[in-house]
């Protein structure tokens, strides 16, 4: 028969990671709908649960590493995890697209409607605009968030961390180890220090700004929106992180290294949502 | 068949004692993608009766006007768990699970691309499923919204609530990581020679409904967060007061929803594009007509969603563009019935049972289609918004469609799962009995939505009370032939059945998992089909 091709497949051997993943998410969803329901100890499952989701995390993981350095993957498992990492963000993107778009109605439709004159009789004095600055209902005054201190400098070192990424890749490809180590570290640095700031930002905010979750959909907006693209941020920043210390430990070449760009293809995602979040967020 | 490395020595033989794991390490650690694909179907089964013992209280409280059986709140609840169980539990998974098992075989690869990723996808469900059953459990009992979970209802309930909202999420990241996992392995794991306008139909549709669970998980998710956070959070995104519109969340809502629609129809036209064309023995009629039908289709249900919500106020020209996108809709689906029909034209038929389920739903779907494209007519919906014509329109394309399309698909499979026939004439009275029964339940809905009576009310006023009872005898009736599919059909083929099945048990079944034993041994093209055979099935369906 004609089957000359060399089977490259991989079919890996059964594995107990993903059912205590399952158990894991399922202690992580109970203990989170107790908890802020205030339920005595839902703390226990919610902990256990994360526990369980890390040590999932380190022995699924590992398992990976050890078969892609140990030599087990073919090209066509290369092309695979590329296919999955590229759908993957495009599930994200979708994730943040309804955030985007729940800012857009809210900006450009319901907003303005509490504003018009239907609603005069329910809150006479809501005036519509945006940043909206006092809400329909409003009790609590606030103030809004501008873009030209922290935000901007957080721009501005987003875009130096991907530089700096770039750089690595560069050495990585180039065979320059000092170079792809120095502009990892240098990258998750820049994450950190974003991280950082980004706290100190919504300390100052929701200390001496006044604004809150509950500041209306002007804050609700600009917690969930923020929140969620810091966290997707610490996520890239620990995935960089495991890049580094691979990268120390002499893991990565020029023709093998997906994981790599997994992490780089995920933290240039990170970093888009993070511009158009400036302009619409906090510029605009 | 040269016998390199990788595969071992009876691949292709006759021998079914294939090596496989024994005990709980084969299901709870599975990486095959038949077992995961059983799990699938196990558990998409067991969630499907569960979801029907709920729907039978729902009718045994509708049998007659005035309270019976249960409390208006725990009427409530039940609606709104039937559907999450049915959507999330039944048909979903289901459809999974025979995409698990079919696409490897069907396009000639060793397993799907992600083997243990696949496993996760699955065992999130069981817990998830958990989550919503704990939640009967809570104060306040379980989410009573709606499936849709509409705010300010679901910003203002119970704890259940919130169970629920983890529930969905956990299903949401199973429901991403399978669809990844689908659209990996069609697009790098094809045996050389099977290009795209080769694959059989059921890949093709279980790869743009992929696309569509990647495209609108994420936003469902989005959805719940927002709900989550405006009932602990002190946010305000559905609430006047602070900004927000509750009919926010109807359109984020039904931006998920009205592709979830397609996500559990499109598999069930791959079925039907599987089943009928065996059985007229005839080539698929116009396969690349069902290609572009099928991606119209999952294009355009992202621009339709508002048709769901034509009663809220939408501007009149908001209304007139969904409605002209809505019944646009017709078009690719006309195309996909008249394909089938041409299909069966001059064909030399003959009516086994998952035929027989086939044509089934090609003419209830297409009922359910019909009463579809009158609710979308904006003018006339104001009148039909939230009555028994809905639940009658969307039961004729989820009972009658999704749900007619599975059975066609198990009876079709089941030899090459089990490696025994079914009992021809017990297929056959399960079809008429389900026919029969769907029909009696759901028809007189129609009558009852015109006639104005409301859904999700556990009482109703004494004019309504003859289909009422009626619809119930019939659910039922439909209930109990799910029972005999149990115990009269899937078990005793199980354990044997009507025989031994042949490699290929139906004489007009040309794709690839008809080339591999029955019962399909553990592993299977562990060496890629040969470039011949592939050609030669491809000619066989004339595609070129």
């Amino acid at each position: 028969m004609a089957t000359t091709q060399q089977p490259d497949y991989f079919v890996p051997a059964p594995s107990w990671w993903p059912f205590k993943g399952a158990v894991a998410l399922f202690g992580i969803g109970l203990g989170a709908a107790l908890l802020v329901n205030s339920v005595p100890f839902s703390w226990v499952p919610l902990a256990i649960g994360i526990a369980i989701l890390l040590w999932m995390l380190f022995g699924w993981f590992g398992d990976v590493i050890r078969e892609s350095e140990g030599g087990v993957y073919s090209k066509r498992v290369d092309i695979s995890f590329r296919w999955g990492m590229g759908w993957f963000i495009f599930s994200e993107v979708m994730f943040f697209a309804a955030f985007f778009g729940t800012l857009y109605y809210l900006r450009s439709i319901s907003v303005p409607e509490l504003g018009n004159m239907e609603h005069k009789i329910l809150w006479p004095d809501f005036k519509a605009m945006w940043p909206m600055s006092v809400a329909p209902n409003g009790t609590e005054p606030y103030q809004v968030m501008g873009p030209w201190g922290l935000p901007a400098w957080n721009t501005l070192i987003l875009l130096t961390s991907g530089v700096t990424l770039t750089w690595a890749h560069w050495g990585m490809m180039e065979n320059k180890r000092g170079q792809l180590k120095l502009g990892l570290l240098l990258t998750v640095l820049l994450g950190a220090l974003f991280l950082g700031l980004q706290v100190y930002e919504y300390a100052h905010a929701w200390g001496d700004l006044g604004l809150t979750m509950a500041s209306g959909v002007y804050g609700a907006s600009f917690y969930m929106m923020t929140g969620f693209h810091g966290m997707h941020v610490f996520i890239g920043a620990l995935m960089l992180a495991v890049m580094y210390f691979r990268s120390v430990k002499g893991h990565f070449t020029a023709e093998h290294h997906f994981a790599f760009e997994a992490a780089a293809w995920y933290w240039h995602f990170v970093d888009v949502v993070w511009l158009i979040l400036f302009v619409f967020v906090y510029w605009l | 068949m040269t016998t390199t490395v990788h595969t071992p020595d009876h691949a292709h033989g006759d021998d079914h004692h294939d090596h496989h794991p024994h005990g709980l390490t084969r299901w709870l650690a599975a990486t095959n993608h038949k077992d995961i694909g059983t799990l699938y179907m196990w558990f998409a089964f067991i969630m499907f009766l569960t979801g029907g013992v709920m729907a039978l209280c729902i009718r045994a409280e509708l049998f007659s006007p005035g309270l019976q059986f249960v409390r208006p709140e725990l009427f409530n609840q039940f609606t709104t768990l039937h559907g999450l169980i049915m959507v999330f539990g039944a048909i979903m998974p289901a459809f999974t699970g025979l995409a698990n098992w079919m696409i490897p075989l069907m396009i000639g690869a060793p397993d799907m691309a992600f083997a243990r990723m696949n496993n996760w996808s699955f065992w999130l469900l069981p817990p998830a499923a958990l989550l919503l059953m704990i939640s009967f459990a809570v104060p306040g009992g379980a989410a009573a919204a709606g499936w849709t979970l509409y705010a300010p209802l679901s910003t203002q309930m119970g704890m259940g609530m919130d169970l629920t909202i983890f529930a969905i999420h956990i299903m949401g990241i199973s429901s991403i990581m399978g669809a990844i996992n689908i659209i990996t392995t069609i697009l790098n794991m094809r045996a050389p020679g099977m290009t795209m306008m080769k694959m059989p139909m059921f890949v093709w549709t279980s790869l743009i409904t992929a696309y569509l669970l990647i495209a609108v998980m994420p936003v469902l998710a989005g959805a719940v967060t927002m709900v989550l956070t405006d009932r602990h959070f002190g946010t305000s995104f559905f609430n006047a007061a602070g900004g927000g519109d509750p009919v926010l969340y109807q359109h984020i809502f039904w931006f998920f929803g009205h592709p979830e629609v397609y996500i559990m129809a499109l598999p069930a036209f791959g079925v039907v594009s599987q089943v009928i064309p065996t059985f007229a023995r005839k080539t698929l009629f116009g396969y690349h007509s069902m290609v572009y039908a099928t991606s119209s289709i999952a294009i355009l249900s992202f621009m339709v969603w508002a048709h769901h919500m034509y009663s809220v106020g939408m501007p009149v020209t908001a209304q007139l563009f969904f409605m002209y996108a809505t019944t646009l809709i017709a078009v690719p689906t006309g195309v996909k019935v008249f394909n089938w029909i041409a299909t069966m034209w001059k064909g030399s038929m003959t009516f086994e049972t998952p035929m027989l389920f086939a044509i089934g739903f090609v003419c209830l779907f297409t009922m359910g289609g019909f009463s579809g494209v009158v609710l979308s007519i904006a003018a006339v919906d104001i009148q039909l918004h939230d009555t028994y014509y809905v639940v009658a329109h969307f039961h004729y394309v989820l009972v009658a469609g999704a749900l007619f399309s599975l059975f066609a698909a198990v009876y079709y499979w089941l030899p090459k799962w089990t490696g025994f026939m079914y009992s021809e004439t017990r297929g056959k009275i399960h079809f008429w009995w389900s026919m029969i029964a769907f029909n009696v339940t759901f028809f007189p809905m129609h009558f009852l939505g015109l006639a104005g009576m409301p859904r999700r009310i556990p009482d109703y006023a004494v004019q309504f009370t003859e289909f009422n009872a009626l619809a119930s005898v019939g659910a039922f009736a439909f209930g109990i032939a799910q029972i005999y599919f149990l115990f009269a059909v899937l078990l005793p083929t199980i354990r044997g059945g009507a025989g031994p099945a042949p490699a290929k048990p139906w004489e007009g079944g040309n794709t690839l998992e008809w080339e591999v034993p029955s019962p399909a041994p553990f592993h299977t093209w562990e060496q890629p089909p040969s470039r011949e055979l592939v050609d030669k099935l491809a000619a066989q369906q004339q595609l070129h």
